[in-house]
């Protein structure tokens, strides 16, 4: 507690210029304070950096960097090594954290590059699946069918047409100690995974979903429970990958994907189509399967 | 220590010398030896450094990015489509502060794909914010990339220095290089101690938005920065002159143009070729000279018009083009005559060595000929005509 402001100090402060109803200045408050104050974090551009640092406030109550859209994990690994170098790197843990954007797109070559040498990273994507900090644009993470400013639905086109890049998988091929997904859903299930991840030394993956009112076109105050809807749906299977193998799944008593779809205006679209919500929950099928999600 | 060494060899004894902590790069043509060298001596022990093999040279570039922000000291090299795959974060480095040094081995830029050397790649990086040095020798390759450290690394400036040696003229030429001792390097160049870093025990936010309220302060910092360390570079050259006992560094050289006629004004490895062309003149009773120019970022006018003001003709050779308008140096140069109470008669502008063609004395010479005619202002020296016809 600060005794001039009477405000408690967090390491994500509050005050910053997030959304109401913001799924990711939740869980980046989650994954910051579950690491606790002997973390570096290099941040790559997009809401959060946007949000959180507008000069001359900043939300972060650790040492915080920014860069560039696509490099966070090349700068991270700048400061592992420099950490290396300067006998600190144990005790302190270093965090490189992206949106959706950032990762799956612009950022995966330098992402490949800092899981391909094993650095002692954990890389946290926050995926609102498009990029929303532009005005809701496609990106690789964003779900098959959503309608965004550059997939939109029209007379000859049903929104997106490609399904989420598989990152988990992506990142799980690297051959890297620990690849996980998370969810907005669950603060504890964020932190205990941040935690985890940060006991494990080398690169570490964790994709957290986190919905955005303004793009996903839902209410702020449902983020949660459109966020768990997406889960109980199977269209974001909450996993764990230890040493390449998949070694814990939520489970769920999955719900239609209507359920999931129809609380959200980027949907819309699909509602009232058939064929469209077929494809989608061949999608989800196919994720119950793949990864045994069925309690 | 006087040693015979490839110029390649002799950047890498300099860093090895400099002792950065992170070191990162990725391969091109013709930077590699640079690298490969630093990375035989680390592994050999020799070096303690972060040796950090990355996946591209964006990459390379955001690795010391990073390392300098933590406040080490750090060493990247690179060349020609190396540098402009960095582009973007040469430019964020400079905006962020970070006292970053990179060796730049001159070369072409596609297309066509050309490895040989011009300084195209530097010089379309002039408005990033960095310092720019061009080499003349392997020597001046080694004594600027110290004064590079010194500079950028002093706590009035913390802006990154590019040193420029021309690709294979200067990477790989072998010449008596005499490599300062690490001792002699420290009492030079102390260790370096970041004003601000990412540290856990002060945490400090590091690339923030700025907003228009904030965002030109910013960039005039840096511009006034850089034109603040053209005073600054004399008084670390005599600082070097001091420990080292040679003169090295400084804005520009001036050969032979106090009572010069016609003086050719030109940047790196050419000029040593113009300084054997001015000499062979000059014993013709030619009143001829060169001025190198050595600091181009940022751009020494005052010096400029100082050591030209009464000069009759001058010719800017440059070794690149801002294709559509002018030769960059020339444009520049034009830029410190205008509006002055003195100014040379003619100001003519050559692009010449692009890809690699051979810049002879013969090309000099007849530089310095056709400043008697016409003026000219973007004339591509020894094309071949042939090569420009239209084959039926």
């Amino acid at each position: 507690m600060s005794v001039e402001t009477g405000v408690e100090r967090h390491l994500f402060n509050p005050g910053h210029t997030a959304c109401a109803g913001c799924g990711q200045s939740m869980a980046a408050r989650l994954v910051i304070e579950a690491a606790g104050s002997n973390t570096i974090i290099a941040n790559n551009t997009g809401c959060l950096e946007v949000f959180t640092t507008r000069y001359p406030e900043t939300a972060w109550g650790v040492p915080w960097i920014h860069s560039l859209f696509e490099n966070c994990a090349a700068v991270a690994s700048g400061i592992e090594a420099a950490l290396k170098y300067l006998g600190k790197k144990e005790g302190t843990n270093i965090i490189a954290q992206a949106g959706d954007g950032g990762t799956a797109d612009i950022g995966l070559q330098a992402l490949s590059g800092m899981l391909e040498r094993g650095h002692d990273i954990l890389y946290v994507c926050y995926d609102n699946e498009a990029y929303m900090n532009t005005g809701i644009q496609r990106s690789g993470l964003t779900p098959f069918g959503s309608n965004t400013t550059t997939s939109p639905s029209a007379e000859s086109a049903f929104g997106n047409p490609r399904p989420k890049k598989p990152m988990p998988e992506i990142a799980n091929a690297h051959g890297i100690p620990y690849v996980a997904t998370s969810t907005s859903a669950f603060p504890q299930d964020i932190q205990r995974k941040v935690k985890k991840a940060l006991s494990i030394k080398g690169p570490k993956y964790i994709q957290i979903h986190v919905p955005c009112p303004l793009g996903w076109r839902h209410s702020p105050s449902l983020t949660i429970p459109v966020a768990k809807l997406a889960v109980d749906t199977g269209l974001y299977p909450v996993i764990e990958y230890e040493n390449g193998k998949l070694a814990a799944v939520r489970k769920i008593a999955p719900l239609p994907v209507e359920e999931y779809l129809k609380v959200q205006g980027r949907f819309k679209h699909i509602l009232n189509n058939p064929e469209e919500i077929k494809k989608v929950q061949a999608i989800a099928d196919n994720n119950i399967e793949k990864y045994g999600l069925k309690q | 220590m006087k040693q015979f060494l490839e110029g390649s060899q002799a950047v890498a004894h300099c860093i090895k010398a400099v002792k950065p902590g992170v070191i990162s790069a990725y391969p091109i043509t013709p930077q590699t030896h640079i690298v490969e060298e630093l990375a035989q001596m680390v592994a050999n022990g020799e070096l303690d450094s972060q040796f950090i093999n990355v996946e591209s040279e964006h990459s390379a570039a955001s690795v010391v990015l990073g390392g300098s922000a933590t406040g080490v000291r750090v060493f990247t090299a690179t060349s020609s489509q190396g540098l402009l795959l960095m582009a973007e974060v040469i430019f964020n480095i400079a905006g962020m502060r970070l006292p970053v040094v990179l060796t730049c081995a001159n070369r072409a830029i596609s297309a066509p794909i050309n490895i040989w050397n011009d300084q195209q790649d530097s010089i379309s990086l002039r408005d990033a914010g960095w310092i720019q040095f061009y080499a003349e020798s392997n020597q001046d390759v080694v004594d600027l990339h110290l004064m590079a450290y010194r500079i950028a690394e002093d706590n009035d400036v913390m802006l990154p220095v590019m040193v420029c040696m021309d690709g294979f003229a200067l990477t790989h030429a072998v010449e008596v290089v005499d490599i300062p001792a690490a001792e002699q390097v420290k009492k030079f160049l102390p260790d370096y101690k970041a004003p601000y870093k990412l540290d856990i025990d002060n945490p400090i936010t590091l690339g923030f938005l700025a907003d228009p309220g904030c965002y030109m302060e910013c960039r005039y910092a840096v511009q006034k920065t850089l034109r603040e360390t053209l005073d600054l570079i004399p008084k670390v050259q005599a600082e070097f002159n001091a420990v080292f006992g040679r003169s090295a560094g400084g804005l520009v050289e001036e050969y032979m143009v106090k009572d010069a006629e016609n003086v050719i004004v030109a940047m790196g490895s050419v000029c040593g070729t113009i300084k054997d062309v001015v000499d062979e003149l000059r014993s013709k009773g030619k009143k001829v000279g060169l001025l190198k120019v050595i600091t181009y970022r940022p751009f020494p006018e005052q010096a400029i018009y100082e050591a030209l003001k009464n000069t009759g003709r001058v010719a800017v050779l440059d070794k690149s083009i801002s294709l559509g308008a002018y030769g960059p140096l020339y444009t520049d140069l034009k830029g410190a005559f205008f509006a002055r109470k003195k100014a040379p008669k003619a100001i003519s502008g050559f692009v010449a060595g692009l890809g690699g063609r051979d810049i002879t004395r013969e090309t000099i010479k007849d530089i310095f000929k056709k400043l008697s005619g016409k003026q000219v202002n973007a004339e591509f020296m020894d094309l071949k005509p042939e090569l420009l016809e239209e084959k039926a």
